[in-house]
């Protein structure tokens, strides 16, 4: 059996005194593009924010590649190869689109350097028009490219997206869709979190989906396109 | 008033030359210790009220350095990077418990090394004054600019202030170092989540803050007297300095320190018994019409 990218067992997380993760377990392959699918509310951002160490797991682990990364601080789990990208975008608002790359920069956990500020302005040609535009300038869409290119800066093992399509014009939405398509297609591994399951459909290649803080069901795109009852019962809106 | 006696100075190259060196020096090291208060307010959020006391360090190890080996360059050296590594341990050590806390908590946790390090200024040196005394490499005859004089030492002060100035506000404006410092400013848990140690970041920023107050203080050594508490005015010009030239910004506080330098060295002769009165006038004038300071961003 092939090595898990990321390995998330049975983690508990807690907000103060209310729980709001209940032994969620994950699995993302190597070259996957694992939809991470739920109601608002339903445990998304959290889980991503325990893998990112913002919000550490009480009980559980989390394993990068094998190695545990859980109760590491964000940084080192940063370092480790997670590249997190928080829902609300988070652009520095005052530096400009390449000053937020620059900052983004930093090698893989073996050493890679694949993505340099030319290679992001191939596959972002859009911020490549615009580099000293101030981040906070952008338009939502724009910002949302922005900082997926700056964590891909960082050269992560996987991406985590946490809701990309959020509050974005369909326009743009599918923009952000064949973006992280061609993301896939070079080959890096991504956690996508979103509510908008018809998003999903068109760029995962597996499917989980989490319903009050709990795993409820885990498969293949293709299984959870033809499975009504899940569609139903958890994602229909 | 003696405005009579300012309008006269103000008419006379050679009395407005000296005048104005004298408030470029004031300004200078206002400017040294104010954006290293700034500096630290703008980055970690915190206001160390120890800051005056940090000068005063620096001023104090200068003058043990310089009598150890007789090398001015030596006792700014120490001044400087003594204070700067001070203050990472302070930060390290103290500072780094009331983050997030409340604004009082820090005020205490400073004013009791401001207690702390004017006792150990009393223990190691006496309560009494020192004077370091001017180093050989500037006795020399003063300047000549359109009759007025400017002593060598003055031009070496104003000269090494103004680079040190510069390396900082380039520094932070175009390293890739002060782009991570300033986004870190604004949203530390990205720029943790983006694989940068924040936690080593706030200690050396707050190092670099020091570090400026130490190297004011050593400056100010050769032409200032040296006395347990020579922190604390100067602490409370930086806060003038600060709020003038808005919390944060390293350009607004070099103009302001410059305001403040002249006003003081003009005011001196124009009208003496209010010059603080007038610092404190034109900060209030400020705080009416833009109370985020000249150059300070609005707070949201």
């Amino acid at each position: 059996m092939t090595q898990a990218m990321l390995e998330v067992k049975g983690i508990d997380v807690f907000y103060g005194a209310s729980q709001i993760l209940f032994g969620v377990d994950l699995t993302v392959e190597k070259g996957q593009t694992m939809a991470l699918l739920g109601r608002n509310g339903a445990g998304k951002s959290t889980t991503f924010k325990a893998i990112a160490g913002i919000a550490p797991p009480r009980r559980g682990e989390i394993n990068l590649a094998g190695v545990t990364v859980s109760g590491r601080k964000p940084y080192r789990i940063a370092r480790a190869g997670i590249g997190y990208v928080p829902e609300d975008r988070q652009v520095f608002p005052e530096h400009s689109i390449e000053d937020n790359l620059i900052i983004g920069t930093k090698k893989g956990p073996n050493g890679e350097d694949y993505w340099t500020i030319e290679r992001i302005y191939e596959v972002f040609p859009i911020l490549a028009g615009m580099r000293t535009r101030m981040a906070g300038k952008l338009s939502g869409g724009e910002q949302q490219m922005l900082t997926i290119a700056r964590t891909l800066m960082g050269n992560p093992e996987i991406l985590l997206l946490d809701e990309p399509s959020e509050g974005l014009a369909p326009i743009i939405v599918q923009a952000i869709g064949s973006l992280i398509k061609q993301l896939r297609e070079m080959g890096v591994t991504i956690l996508l979190a979103e509510q908008n399951m018809h998003f999903c459909l068109g760029i995962a290649t597996h499917a989980t989906v989490v319903d009050k803080g709990q795993i409820v069901y885990r498969d293949t795109i293709e299984g959870l396109r033809a499975n009504d009852a899940i569609k139903q019962r958890y994602l229909a809106i | 008033m003696e405005l009579e006696a300012l309008a006269g100075c103000l008419s006379s190259m050679s009395c407005a030359v000296t005048q104005v060196s004298t408030g470029l020096i004031i300004g200078m090291l206002l400017f040294l210790v104010a954006s290293g208060l700034s500096l630290i307010f703008g980055v970690l959020g915190v206001i160390n009220f120890a800051h005056g006391s940090f000068y005063m360090i620096g001023a104090y190890f200068a003058f043990s350095a310089y009598q150890l080996t007789d090398s001015f360059t030596l006792a700014i050296l120490s001044g400087a990077l003594g204070v700067g590594i001070f203050g990472m341990a302070f930060e390290r050590l103290f500072m780094s418990k009331v983050y997030g806390r409340d604004v009082l908590m820090q005020l205490l946790v400073c004013y009791a090394f401001i207690l702390i390090l004017d006792d150990m200024v009393k223990i190691l040196y006496g309560a009494e004054y020192k004077l370091m005394g001017m180093p050989q490499t500037f006795a020399l005859p003063p300047f000549q600019i359109a009759g007025g004089f400017i002593p060598s030492y003055y031009v070496f002060m104003i000269g090494i202030s103004a680079v040190v100035g510069l390396v900082l506000w380039l520094g932070i404006a175009k390293t890739r170092f002060g782009k991570v410092v300033r986004a870190a400013a604004i949203n530390p848990t990205m720029v943790g989540a983006l694989g940068i140690n924040t936690t080593l970041l706030y200690a050396f920023v707050f190092g670099v803050g020091s570090m400026l107050a130490g190297t004011a203080g050593a400056l100010a050594a050769p032409i200032r007297t040296l006395t347990p508490g020579m922190g604390l005015s100067i602490l409370i010009e930086s806060f003038i300095v600060t709020v003038i030239g808005g919390m944060g910004s390293i350009v607004g506080a070099f103009i302001a320190a410059l305001l403040i330098g002249l006003t003081r060295s003009f005011g001196s002769m124009g009208f003496p018994l209010f010059v603080d009165g007038m610092m404190f006038g034109i900060m209030a004038l400020v705080l009416i019409l833009k109370p985020s300071g000249l150059l300070g961003r609005p707070v949201h």
